[in-house]
């Protein structure tokens, strides 16, 4: 199989849903895979055990200040010179991209870089959905060394950090990309597929196209994106509150949600850091951070993002599992309810919805 | 005759209508005109002008006329009239992955774009240069477009960051009025920040200098011919723009895409000055819809959101509008109210009209709301429903209960949860109004509500705005006073008496993730023409 013109707006839907409110606009990666894909062909996408176990796999990313990204936008040579440096460092060069973070931008955007390269890409990702900081990747989990971050920028600077661990890695390449004018592109853990296996999400790029292509022509778009998420309806209703704050860097919030229809009378309250991250009811938790909280137009079932939600909104929030590694002890360690600051017990979202 | 007072003459075009009111000078209207929208939207421009003009009859001394008008929306729905534009983004070797137009739809790119390209030059959000500009590269791409035969009207130039960092998109503008003699859009003067939008909205206005200039003719021509050039009886003219002030023609010529949006706009201000009420939310009843607005301060709301023109998404801004499917023409059947409508034709097809089909018009006045000033509608839609079966009458019932739910829905959509604002009820049709809505704390109806678009033409200010990224540390006082230092200097520009402009609105958002602290500054000044 691979990735055409044709599928982008599927896949930017898709990840749309999987960044639960995080992750970043998909529009300006939608058309940068789109002009990639026509300039230099479709994108084979390959599984894990297609690789031989040699073969190296590059997780891109783009970070930086989300003002800084919708003004600046990534040159098309950036992926280029990343790729050239895996080889210098490696002595072959990579044979598949691989995106970091499938929700949001970062899940469409490296059809373009694959694309741009020549090279497939890995249907996986290293999170199966959205996450604030650096070190929360399934690699890390895994207990992969952060030892490598390869970063490239517009002007054609290449930086390779070989930090001792993932708080130097995350402040290192933080400094770099504030010089390069707050936006960069980075690979973080260059794995052979070897390492790779176990260690990354696996058939998240085509889950996402499922996703974006459930709700196509549906005649009930939210029924059958519920469907196809195995997602636990929480509320359909009216957004009455939002409330923001910055603090540390992060946008955190609350959102409040009223039940309409058959919800009337309920009231559901979510917990936002640039992603959704907990949603209560009556005092109960319902769903909670790593689970998947996704708010969504009741009417036409897409994504709504945390920075867009605005009072008087129609829209529905749906909770579904997240991937079993970040159920692991290690993995809640790094994105359970404590790495955000609340003071909660990880309970799974179909539990809490079978207590309910 | 010298003595008398100078009257002003608002010119609204709408989709259905063309509107025409002249207030006097302590701004009573003492003449409206209704009258059909048409093709060319010239003609019916003409006809509401000596329409109003006929009411006031020899002697009467216009001072200023101004005009809101879809020509340049229309023109680029319909990619009709539009000029060749080549395309010059400064940014290279940055942005490179999303070339200009990548979003724009295929017909209309082939009707604007005289060529691309991404060229050395822009900024870093710091301030740094990403490169120097290469003139040469500018040279070599316009002399290119020559050759292919695709000649340029036109030029954009779009600069990353240039709304903090405009120099390099002055240096290109000057060499292409120099060597080209080609008018030069600067994306600085017309988006703010997010390059694909503001570069989209920077061409789009390229592209309409054509249309501005007819626009202007059409304006200036019609009042010649009336009269209103002469020296002694020349009346100013001037456009509507979208965020509900005037520009000079001059200044239109330059800026013609803000008058797109200029419609909604100049309802609210209009409502605004008729209700004599400066917060509040405008519900707008047309024919085929209802647009809901915000007042705030009074003057219009602006939309969060990117704005869609023709397929393309741009960043300047406009009211945020609410449309809903509910007009005075609006069908009204067994099972639900619309959203089709009879349009213009309502005078021929609803009942109240003699005619066969059921509207939202005549639910209105069987449930008591018909206007005042149109008793006969009563009687005539009592004689059509006494040949009728009682289920149309429960149909109208129940239409005008589910037209009600629908206002209630857009209003407390639009409150934002703030419900101590008057609702005030303007257009055409704002009697299928019901008179308490919950969620305000009361519905105005202001005379002469049906042409407040018009009214809003009238009375409007002259602006100007400035969108920029200052530092946040101890020289940000002195920047954001330089900032709004600018936008009077563009309001001035615009057409505002120097001595009357005030700062109008003034919003600071702080930026994250950043090596020096900065804040996003939008300045916006407004005030009377000058004399």
């Amino acid at each position: 199989m691979s990735i055409s013109v044709s599928d982008i707006p599927a896949l930017a839907r898709g990840c749309a849903v999987l960044g639960t409110g995080g992750g970043g606009d998909v529009r300006t990666g939608s058309l940068a895979a789109t002009r990639a894909i026509r300039e230099y062909g479709e994108v084979p996408l390959v599984r894990l055990a297609d690789l031989a176990d040699d073969a190296l796999v590059v997780p891109l990313s783009g970070i930086g200040a989300p003002t800084v990204s919708h003004e600046m936008i990534h040159s098309e040579d950036e992926p280029k010179r990343v790729a050239e440096e895996v080889e210098r460092l490696f002595g072959r060069p990579p044979s598949a991209v691989m995106s970091s973070e499938i929700g949001g931008s970062n899940g469409v955007a490296p059809v373009a870089w694959a694309a741009q390269l020549g090279l497939p890409l890995l249907d996986a990702d290293g999170m199966g959905r959205a996450f604030p900081e650096v070190q929360m990747v399934s690699m890390y989990v895994a207990g992969l060394p952060a030892d490598l971050v390869i970063m490239s920028d517009v002007a054609g600077n290449v930086v390779t950090i070989r930090p001792v661990d993932g708080l130097w890695s995350e402040r290192l390449a933080r400094a770099v990309c504030v010089a390069a004018g707050s936006h960069a592109l980075m690979a973080d853990y260059v794995l052979t597929a070897a390492q790779a296996r176990g260690a990354v999400i696996e058939g998240t790029v085509t889950r996402a196209l499922e996703i974006g292509r459930a709700t196509e022509g549906a005649a009930d778009p939210l029924q059958a994106l519920q469907d196809r998420l195995d997602a636990v309806r929480l509320i359909t209703g009216k957004l009455t509150d939002v409330e923001r704050r910055t603090t540390g860097g992060f946008v955190r919030g609350t959102a409040t949600i009223e039940g309409t229809g058959a919800d009337r009378g309920r009231r559901l309250t979510m917990e936002l850091q640039n992603e959704n991250l907990v949603a209560i009811e009556d005092g109960q938790v319902r769903a909670m951070v790593p689970d998947l909280i996704t708010v969504v137009d009741t009417e036409t079932a897409a994504a709504v993002q945390t920075e867009a939600l605005r009072y008087g909104q129609r829209v529905t929030v749906l909770a579904w599992p997240c991937d079993p590694l970040w159920r692991t002890p290690k993995g809640l360690d790094t994105a359970g309810p404590r790495a955000f600051g609340y003071e909660l017990d990880y309970v799974p979202v179909e539990e809490l919805m079978t207590r309910g | 005759m010298a003595d008398l007072p100078e009257l002003r003459i608002g010119i609204d075009v709408g989709g259905t209508n063309t509107d025409a009111v002249a207030l006097d000078a302590g701004g009573r209207v003492i003449a409206k005109a209704k009258r059909p929208t048409t093709p060319d939207v010239t003609e019916g421009l003409r006809a509401a002008l000596d329409a109003v003009l006929g009411e006031l009859g020899e002697g009467a001394r216009i001072g200023r006329v101004m005009l809101g008008t879809t020509h340049a929306t229309n023109a680029i729905l319909e990619r009709r009239g539009l000029g060749r534009v080549a395309v010059v983004r400064l940014g290279a070797p940055a942005t490179t992955s999303v070339p200009p137009l990548s979003d724009w739809p295929g017909d209309l790119r082939e009707a604007v774009s005289a060529g691309e390209a991404i060229l050395p030059g822009g900024h870093y959000v710091d301030g740094r240069e990403i490169s120097p500009p290469d003139l040469d590269a500018v040279r070599r791409f316009l002399d290119g477009t020559r050759a292919d035969g695709a000649r340029a009207d036109a030029v954009a130039v779009t600069s990353v960051f240039s709304p903090a960092s405009d120099e390099h998109e002055r240096l290109v503008a000057e060499l292409v009025a120099a060597e080209y003699g080609l008018p030069v859009s600067m994306s600085h003067e017309i988006g703010s920040l997010g390059l694909l939008e503001r570069e989209n909205a920077t061409v789009l206005n390229a592209a309409l200098y054509g249309v501005a200039a007819h626009v202007t003719d059409a304006l200036v021509t019609a009042l010649d011919e009336r009269g209103l050039g002469v020296p002694g009886r020349r009346a100013e003219p001037y456009l509507a723009q979208n965020d509900g002030t005037l520009m000079t023609v001059e200044h239109a010529a330059r800026l013609p895409v803000s008058t797109i949006g200029s419609g909604p706009a100049n309802s609210l201000r209009g409502a605004a000055f008729l209700s004599g009420v400066a917060d509040a939310i405008v519900v707008d009843v047309g024919g085929t819809s209802t647009d809901l607005g915000v007042l705030s301060g009074g003057f219009p709301r602006e939309s969060a959101a990117a704005v869609e023109i023709g397929g393309v998404l741009t960043n300047f801004r406009m009211p945020d509008i609410l449309a809903i499917a509910l007009g005075g023409g609006t069908k009204v059947r067994r099972h639900g109210v619309g959203p089709d409508s009879v349009g213009y034709r309502i005078v021929r097809e609803a009942l109240v009209f003699g005619g066969g089909t059921a509207t939202m018009t005549d639910a209105a006045v069987a449930a008591g709301r018909g206007p005042r000033e149109a008793p006969g509608w009563r009687d005539r839609l009592a004689a059509a429903l006494g040949d009728m079966s009682e289920e149309i009458a429960d149909t109208l019932e129940r239409a005008v209960m589910i037209a009600d739910e629908m206002v209630i829905d857009a209003v407390d959509r639009m409150s934002l949860g703030k419900t101590d604002r008057p609702l005030v009820a303007v257009g055409g049709g704002a009697f299928l109004l019901p008179d308490r809505v919950p969620g305000v704390s009361r519905v105005i109806r202001p005379e002469h509500a049906e042409v407040a678009n018009a009214v809003g033409a009238a009375i409007a200010l002259a602006s100007g705005r400035v969108d920029t990224i200052l530092p946040a540390g101890d020289s940000r006082s002195e920047a954001i006073e330089r900032a709004k230092e600018e936008a009077v200097g563009r309001a001035v520009a615009a057409g505002a008496d120097p001595s009357g402009v005030e700062i109008v609105d003034l919003l600071e958002v702080p930026l994250s993730y950043l090596s020096e602290p900065a804040v996003r500054v939008h300045v916006k000044a407004a005030g009377p023409l000058a004399r």
